[in-house]
């Protein structure tokens, strides 16, 4: 950004040039309308810049503000879905609530065990495809548009077709396995291949979109740091490691914290996974996230407080690991 | 963090004609050719995104007592109009496809008008309280959306807005991520002499970003607007909460209750999801060169 200039230096000022004496009255009358003139001229200058940002912080503090203190506030109260403004001042006791609740703890591990197996390989994969996608191609437009489909797909549309994908009986990758000699999997039921399963449809859904974004990156690395790596004699793999992967650190962190974020919220796919079409993530909560907690505790339950409590404690969770990345990422920068 | 737009079409250093020959492991990134590896590993990847997308249709057109047995159905059946037909009628698709077109397009609309004026206040005019209100947006980036559902909840439940388009539209308006795309974009492609020629005029500053902010915003906005556009389109958790399958339900709240039956029909499952889907693989189809491209532009670098 070294090359930006503002561009409201100063504005020019209507001829109200000073120390000329008024000639006449018609005159007197023109000095006075452009210096009117001068005068709303600076206000815009000024004002505009607060009228142009304005809408978008007032919707935000009307949609994102004002929600997020409320929900803390809620979530020091009882209420309950069908009376929603009924607060009943309880403290911490939500919070003491979902924190015995053994359900609570479940969710909690099987958010972080579904946002790992998901993001992980995603963002690995995505890494790959955008480097390959990097080389001069035929057809790259359609690659690209191709890999970018899934992103056009609903979560709705995406879970049902992959839970008949995942049947355990008839589903085509029981089926698969089968053809190779390997036992079917029950995929909705078991623990760890119900995780996988979900997993599998936010991996299909945004490894092609995490593929752009990388290869937009990679697009705007100088070609010189390559050569001179390749002078020094660095091969493919080291040029990858040493240019191409510095380069990318900051597009790197962003989508790990977007992907954070994402996972932490996961809700659709294990509501529409789930085979008993419930609320709790499998008839054992096998891959029940606390997205899905909260809106069995809140819509469900109907105790829109303990569920408040939940999102709360899911933003402390956030904002946890938004420091954990800062300071990953400020010792990365301070090691290299 | 600073940030920076990848030039709409950034190619790699160009050679002058003198240069000397360099190994060819010098010659990385975007001019190395790709190999067969590299196309066979890509075809893959393209089959896989495709597969479910096109078994979809296939499960669609077949009847359960075919979808009940192995091997899977591989190729069509004769049934795939008759079922999306039978699912149009059942979820109250074409209903559900009017709904959906207001909330995504209202909300596309604004966001991208919100999002170009703030975004050019962020990138070219200079006002106390800058730095710190940029901070402030990206922010809000971070802020998940589950936080404001239970407040939203209860406003939308007070207001008596339960199953009307406006409690899903309102809260759909804020977009950080919007501002932050368009302030990206016109950092870049606004030069500021154009906007204190403009000054120079005379034009106010809403005349400068009638005329000259969103004439040179126009490709951004696009790309924006179908972004946002797909996105509202496919949001699941919100319209799920506030609209019921009997009034005035979105696609995906349509298309989500074809599976909620006692004993659910497979294949009209199918066909309901195939229809939810294929209006956005439609703009994808014809518009994926572009969308492409703007998500290269809108992409965050260092």
């Amino acid at each position: 950004m070294a090359t930006r200039h503002d561009t409201t230096a100063s504005p020019v000022k209507g001829g109200a040039a000073p120390g000329r004496p008024p000639e006449d009255a018609a005159a007197e009358k023109e000095r006075r309308r452009r210096e009117g003139l001068s005068r709303r001229w600076q206000r815009d200058i000024r004002w505009s810049p607060y009228a142009f940002v304005s809408p978008f912080f007032l919707l935000f503090v009307a949609f994102g503000l004002f929600p997020l203190i409320y929900t803390g506030w809620a979530s020091l109260h009882q209420v309950e879905l069908t009376a929603p403004t009924d607060m009943n001042w309880v403290g911490l006791r939500n919070y003491t609530r979902i924190f015995d609740d053994e359900f609570f703890w479940n969710a909690a591990k099987n958010t972080l065990t579904i946002g790992i197996i998901s993001t992980v390989p995603q963002l690995l994969m995505a890494m790959g495809i955008a480097h390959i996608l990097n080389y001069k191609l035929r057809a790259s437009t359609f690659f690209r548009v191709a890999m970018l489909a899934p992103y056009a797909t609903s979560i709705a549309a995406a879970s049902l077709v992959f839970v008949l994908l995942f049947g355990r009986d008839y589903g085509m990758i029981n089926w698969g396995l089968d053809a190779v000699g390997i036992n079917p999997v029950d995929w909705q039921n078991d623990k760890w291949p119900s995780q996988f399963a979900v997993s599998t449809i936010i991996i299909w859904r945004w490894t092609g979109y995490n593929a752009l974004i990388y290869l937009a990156a990679m697009q705007a690395i100088p070609q010189d740091l390559y050569e001179s790596a390749a002078l020094d004699g660095a091969n493919r793999w080291q040029q990858f490691i040493h240019v191409t992967l510095p380069a990318l650190r900051p597009t790197i962190l962003f989508t790990v914290v977007v992907s954070t974020i994402g996972a932490s919220q996961v809700f659709g796919e294990p509501l529409l996974f789930d085979a008993n079409k419930g609320t709790s993530g499998g008839a054992e909560h096998q891959f029940q996230t606390l997205g899905l907690y909260l809106y069995e505790q809140g819509w469900v339950a109907q105790h829109l407080g303990r569920a408040s409590a939940i999102a709360w404690t899911m933003f402390l969770i956030l904002i946890v690991i938004g420091i954990v990345n800062y300071v990953i990422s400020r010792r990365l920068r301070a090691s290299s | 963090m600073t940030t920076t737009v990848t030039p709409p079409d950034a190619k790699p250093a160009t050679q002058g004609p003198k240069r000397p020959r360099r190994p060819k492991s010098a010659r990385a990134g975007g001019t190395l050719h790709g190999g067969p590896i590299a196309y066979a590993i890509l075809i893959v990847f393209t089959l896989v995104s495709l597969f479910p997308l096109v078994w979809t249709a296939i499960a669609a057109s077949r009847d359960n007592q075919r979808l009940a047995q192995t091997p899977p159905p591989f190729w069509f059946g004769s049934g795939l109009f008759d079922k999306l037909e039978i699912a149009w009628n059942d979820a109250n698709l074409g209903e559900a496809f009017f709904n959906t077109t207001i909330v995504a397009g209202t909300s596309a609309l604004t966001i991208v008008f919100l999002s170009t004026i703030a975004g050019f206040a962020f990138a070219k005019l200079r006002f106390r309280g800058r730095g710190a209100l940029m901070l402030i947006v990206i922010g809000t980036m971070m802020v998940p959306p589950q936080l404001s559902v239970i407040p939203l909840y209860m406003m939308v439940a007070k207001l008596d807005w339960t199953d009307q388009l406006q409690a899903v539209i309102l809260p759909s308006l804020v977009s950080a991520f919007g501002v932050f795309f368009m302030r990206q974009y016109l950092i870049q492609a606004l030069p500021d002499e154009i906007i204190e020629a403009a000054r120079v005029d005379g034009a106010s500053s809403w005349r400068v970003v009638w005329h000259v902010v969103f004439p040179a915003a126009r490709p951004a906005m696009a790309v924006l607007g179908m972004l946002t556009f797909v996105q509202t389109w496919n949001d699941f958790m919100w319209p799920f909460l506030v609209l019921t399958q009997m009034g005035n339900p979105t696609v995906q709240v349509a298309v989500a209750g074809l599976g909620r039956g006692y004993t659910p029909d497979q294949s009209l499952i199918m066909a309901g999801a195939l229809l939810g889907t294929l209006p956005l693989l439609l703009v994808f189809a014809i518009f994926g060169k572009q969308i492409v491209g703007g998500i290269m532009q809108g992409a965050v670098k260092g």
